[in-house]
């Protein structure tokens, strides 16, 4: 009967392997995790994926350390008898903590996945009555900015520039800005990845999504819902401005698209424009 | 009966040496045919779709500047698979040809005058945003007449880049005009608008443009068929 103590040497083994790698993954590896620190949602995503990083790397350690383990204390050292070892049948031990284990870490990620979603939002779509409003150092009210898509274009709108719709995304930095997300025609997502947003844009609905700007930074919005023909070619750029630069571009644009601006139906939460009917 | 490696003769087949060919030996050759005619069929299939590029239509370098010819037609031509399809069409200023492509090649950096025939009805804008010509030099003309936007409602069609931020509408023409052209191609005597304008190009590469009228009838919300097929109110302008 073999009397190394096996079960003690795996776990010391992952215990050591542990305290090498729990520390790369979390304070070498963890602050370069997508998608970056350019907005509180965004910097709180980096926080998330670091903690289920360093979650799921115990687990991970627990497999590769018992696979080399048993690739080399279990080898069979004499080749030319090759006996297979007894049928385990059961070990309420193992089951019992098996089950604790996983039930433990599921819940701690559900719970924690909960309260990171109620605390700000995390740049989520919240529907169009969000319970989740982030809190704001300023106490200003947060910046409105319409998402419109259109097969296949993302334009924006902001209700307190006088309605002014542009085919460019920009926002002020230090600000709270609140995404109303909509789609003229079919289902598209709009994902700002630098900025930690994503939100559905459906047609006849808001969705409201939340992000904190903080530094000047450009970035890319992308329709992350395949739309149709020309889905891979939606997507166009954006910056965050200082405030200052910001005011100068809105007031620009707003004298750029005047007989535009004249066109467009009142601010609404959702369209259901004329061709919309028409087309079929 | 003699046998062979290969299993036991069957008559029917003679070899050179004069055996007969065993049945395993025939099934590897009936195996090996049919491999190499699915991998010469396959081969083919492929090289074929590698070399079978659409149709592109150049602009014509004048002395007034490279120009585009284009137009906006309510059905393709009788003979074409989608003939009932709103389309786009190149068309030849000088022989007055028209080609049913919608890869358009222009050269980089240049400033590039496009005129639109425009020979549909109209549909409107799902976003009157579109209703303000973006991204020209110079104004838009309709029928020689600068306009810096339209109503929203009259458009049939739009040109649009968006990559580059060129987005000009197509007035479409009323539904009671006389002499309404049905399908391609159409005659300068039809009801139509002329539609142009000049935009710079950007540097090489390749860009979408598209139509951003919901304009497929039949087609729910005006959004399938022919606007969500390349050939027809969208495809490429090759800048090399």
């Amino acid at each position: 009967m073999d009397k190394t103590p096996h079960f003690r040497n795996v776990v010391l083994l992952w215990l050591l392997a542990m305290a090498i790698m729990l520390p790369i993954v979390i304070w070498v590896l963890g602050p370069g995790l997508p998608p970056g620190n350019a907005t509180v949602q965004s910097h709180g995503q980096v926080v998330d994926n670091i903690v289920l990083l360093a979650t799921s790397t115990p687990v991970a350690l627990a497999v590769l350390v018992y696979f080399g383990y048993a690739l080399w204390a279990f080898r069979e050292r004499n080749p030319e008898v090759v006996l297979d070892g007894p049928a385990i049948r059961g070990n309420t031990s193992v089951q019992f903590w098996w089950l604790v284990t996983t039930t433990v870490m599921v819940l701690f990620l559900a719970a924690f996945g909960t309260i990171r979603l109620l605390a700000d939002g995390a740049g989520g779509g919240q529907g169009p009555n969000p319970i989740s409003i982030p809190p704001h150092a300023t106490g200003d009210p947060p910046l409105q900015v319409q998402v419109i898509a259109q097969q296949w274009e993302f334009t924006y709108r902001y209700p307190s520039y006088g309605g002014v719709e542009t085919r460019q995304l920009d926002l002020p930095a230090n600000t709270l800005v609140e995404f109303h997300v909509t789609s003229l025609d079919v289902i598209h997502s709009f994902w700002a990845y630098q900025l930690g947003v994503k939100a559905d844009a459906n047609p006849g609905e808001d969705n409201v999504a939340y992000v904190n700007t903080l530094r000047p930074l450009s970035f890319v919005v992308r329709c992350a819902e395949l739309c149709g023909l020309w889905h891979g070619y939606m997507f166009n750029s954006g910056r965050v401005l200082p405030k200052a630069q910001f005011v100068s571009w809105i007031t620009q644009q707003r004298q750029q698209y005047a007989p535009a601006t004249k066109n467009l139906p009142p601010y609404s939460k959702t369209y259901f424009p004329q061709p919309l009917r028409r087309g079929g | 009966m003699p046998s062979s490696r290969f299993g036991a003769l069957r008559t029917g087949y003679i070899t050179p040496g004069g055996q007969a060919m065993s049945s395993y030996a025939k099934r590897l050759v009936g195996v090996t045919v049919v491999a190499v005619v699915f991998c010469v069929a396959f081969g083919l299939y492929i090289g074929l779709y590698l070399i079978n590029v659409p149709g592109s239509a150049a602009a014509v370098a004048t002395a007034s500047g490279d120009q585009l010819y284009l137009a906006t037609v309510p059905a393709a031509e009788l003979s074409d698979p989608h003939n009932t399809w709103v389309s786009y069409y190149a068309v030849n200023s000088t022989s007055g040809d028209w080609r049913h492509v919608t890869t358009y090649v222009l050269p980089a950096n240049t400033l590039v005058h496009v005129t639109i025939f425009e020979y549909d009805s109209s549909t409107g804008l799902r976003n009157p945003l579109f209703s303000q010509p973006t991204g020209t030099v110079g104004p838009v003309l309709v029928d020689g007449k600068p306009t810096p936007v339209v109503n929203p409602t009259t458009p049939a069609h739009s040109f649009a880049i968006p990559q580059i931020g060129l987005s000009v509408p197509l007035e479409g023409v009323s539904s009671n005009a006389k002499n309404l052209c049905a399908n391609a191609p159409c005659a300068l005597s039809n009801a139509h608008f002329t539609v142009s304008f000049t935009f710079r190009t950007p540097s090489k590469g390749l860009y979408r443009w598209q139509c951003f009228v919901p304009c497929a009838a039949g087609f729910i919300q005006g959004n399938g068929g022919p606007m969500q097929t390349v050939g027809y109110m969208g495809g490429f302008i090759k800048v090399v």
